[in-house]
């Protein structure tokens, strides 16, 4: 079965064409190329208009991201997080701090599990509504893209709000979150959710039922469930194949057992699909964000960080009083925690599939190895499978649908 | 499923395969032996009871001044039990090779292809192991720990014959 899946290499496509053996046209797209969503490269080879094979080439944003971080203790990796998926900076640190938590076995209070729920399906509506508004403005749809970012613009406030970033918020931390949420934070988050449904209508009612919108996603770049697991297509992209796996139910983290919700599938795996599930994502996850902001409610104030001092510092009033409490504080700074020598891995359903953190610590303050299993450079494998035999402007309508974010792709 | 399970089932049908056991925080992790590393994949994949077929992540690690030096880890999940369980292979630093799963899993191809990128760890039988985050004309694998962390020098006209001299394509 899986013999016949394929994923090309640039090289494969430039090489016969340059030795004059191909009757086709190879064409070069990006990287710099407003719908290929950053800097993806891509090589096509063309029949006319038709696409015969298209391979991607990615690099173009490779910062070295793991193995700085090799460098820096586990506290202070985590801003180098924020940099990968920068349209999902609270899913990376949560992964990040997840992995590094799970080395150390440290527990993490229940307020700051709830708030890291309500926080990260926030993040999750926000990263859909930019896919939304530039999938959609790939084809021609202008106006859904102002709308889109209205919506996520208010949840980019909610983000500053917490941590003083709009995009890089570095905000979940090891061992909890970096400061408690502000008193207005529940207020603004409710307001947020009550408007948001009717807001998910209203991008729906321009593009569900739209004859153009349909023409151009039903049926088109097509993937059935087993080459979708094949090739490793996750989060959306998998579900739209009609196969219901998430990790938020599969093996579930911070929680996310006790929550009421379920996962939206579709049939077909088309690009149609894959903006059905994404839409009826959003409302699942304005649904876990309304329970969250009840439980915290509910829970009232609390710690934002775990009691255990040996991964997180004491608070500022037991410094002045506690010998012990200051040590403690000093040796968090200078040196930072030492989790016992071993691997812990980590995934988490992040906006773009499976985001997975491997963590190897040989007892030092500083991790030995991180790795990140990326949801958008492994989704990219499958996009010659979808693309050929497709237009052009097919292509573009699979690239945003696949929703790659290049920062991660390249790490 | 649980660990216990799956290590009695792998045992039973391979005795001499896995190295080492491990279970930490609740994740089972099998130090595999490299010549029956394939055949332990295959078999967690295509087993009906098993049925291992999402390969999650595969990713390598260098410890340098430990042999063997690299290991290469894999994740394998099993959609029906929702078991997850890790794998490990070593590879000597004077032969770093370890056989390919792209033929088994197509998912394994880029992972392997950065795993060589920027380790230098050779996949046996991967249809193209090319280079992909760095550039093409590279030298070395970044993410070895012996790999210098220096800046590269930045080439000017009155500098660039000097710095070229040591780039690969001044010989093409």
């Amino acid at each position: 079965m899986t013999s016949t899946l394929h994923v090309p290499t640039p090289q494969e496509i430039t090489e016969p064409a340059i030795a004059g053996k191909t009757e086709t046209m190879v064409l070069n797209m990006g990287p710099h190329h407003p719908s290929t969503h950053g800097v993806l490269r891509l090589v096509l080879e063309l029949d006319g208009e038709v696409v015969v094979n298209v391979a991607p080439d990615v690099g173009y944003l490779h910062t070295g991201i793991e193995k700085t971080m090799e460098s820096k203790t586990y506290q202070k990796a985590v801003v180098l997080t924020d940099r990968m998926d920068y349209l999902a900076p609270l899913s990376n640190n949560l992964c990040y701090a997840l992995a590094v938590e799970k080395l150390l076995g440290v527990e993490i209070p229940e307020r700051v599990q709830v708030i890291r729920v309500l926080l990260v399906e926030l993040q999750r509506i926000a990263s859909h509504l930019v896919w939304l508004g530039t999938h959609a403005l790939d084809l021609a749809a202008m106006s859904v893209f102002l709308y889109a970012f209205r919506e996520r613009e208010q949840i980019l406030d909610i983000f500053e709000l917490v941590s003083g970033a709009r995009m890089m918020t570095s905000y979940i931390r090891i061992g909890g979150l970096a400061y408690d949420v502000p008193a207005d934070f529940l207020p603004t988050v409710d307001a947020l959710l009550r408007i948001m449904p009717e807001r998910i209508d209203e991008y729906e009612s321009l593009l569900t039922g739209n004859p153009l919108w349909l023409e151009r996603t039903v049926g088109v770049g097509v993937i059935d469930a087993e080459a979708a697991i094949a090739y490793g297509l996750t989060g959306a992209n998998l579900r739209a194949s009609g196969v219901p796996y998430d990790v938020r139910k599969a093996m579930p983290y911070s929680g996310y057992e006790t929550y009421d919700f379920e996962i939206p599938v579709g049939k077909n795996g088309d690009i149609y699909d894959r903006y059905r599930v994404r839409m009826a994502e959003m409302r699942q996850s304005v649904k876990i964000a309304r329970q969250a902001w009840e439980r915290l409610r509910a829970l009232g104030p609390g710690p934002h960080m775990t009691l255990d001092r040996k991964v997180a510092p004491p608070p500022k009033s037991e410094i002045t009083h506690s010998m012990e409490s200051l040590i403690h504080h000093f040796k968090l700074w200078t040196e930072g925690f030492k989790p016992p020598r071993g691997d812990a891995y980590v995934s988490i359903e992040s906006p773009r599939g499976i985001l997975g953190c491997y963590v190897v610590s040989d007892g030092s303050p500083r991790p030995w190895r991180v790795h990140f299993r990326a949801p958008s450079f492994i989704n990219l494998q499958a996009l010659a499978h979808m693309a050929k035999g497709r237009l052009v402007a097919d292509l573009v309508a699979l690239i945003a649908s696949l929703d790659p974010v290049l920062g991660e792709v390249d790490r | 499923m649980d660990n216990r399970t799956l290590l009695d089932r792998i045992t039973t049908r391979f005795p001499d395969a896995v190295l080492e056991p491990m279970e930490f925080r609740g994740d089972l992790s099998l130090a595999v032996r490299p010549e029956r590393y394939l055949e332990v994949v295959r078999f967690l994949r295509d087993d009906p009871d098993l049925r291992y077929t999402f390969l999650e992540n595969l990713c390598g690690v260098d410890y340098l001044g430990r042999a063997p030096r690299f290991e290469v880890v894999v994740h394998l999940v099993s959609m029906l039990h929702l078991h997850r369980v890790c794998l490990k292979v070593g590879a000597p630093e004077e032969h770093p090779h370890v056989p390919s799963l792209t033929p088994l899993f197509a998912t394994a191809n880029y992972q392997e292809r950065e795993a060589y990128d920027l380790l230098g760890i050779v996949f046996d039988g991967h249809p193209a192991l090319t280079r992909i985050l760095m550039p093409d004309d590279w030298l070395g694998h970044p993410q070895r720990k012996d790999h210098p962390l220096v800046e590269e020098e930045i080439a000017f006209t009155f500098n660039q014959e000097r710095i070229y001299a040591h780039k690969p394509f001044a010989k093409e």
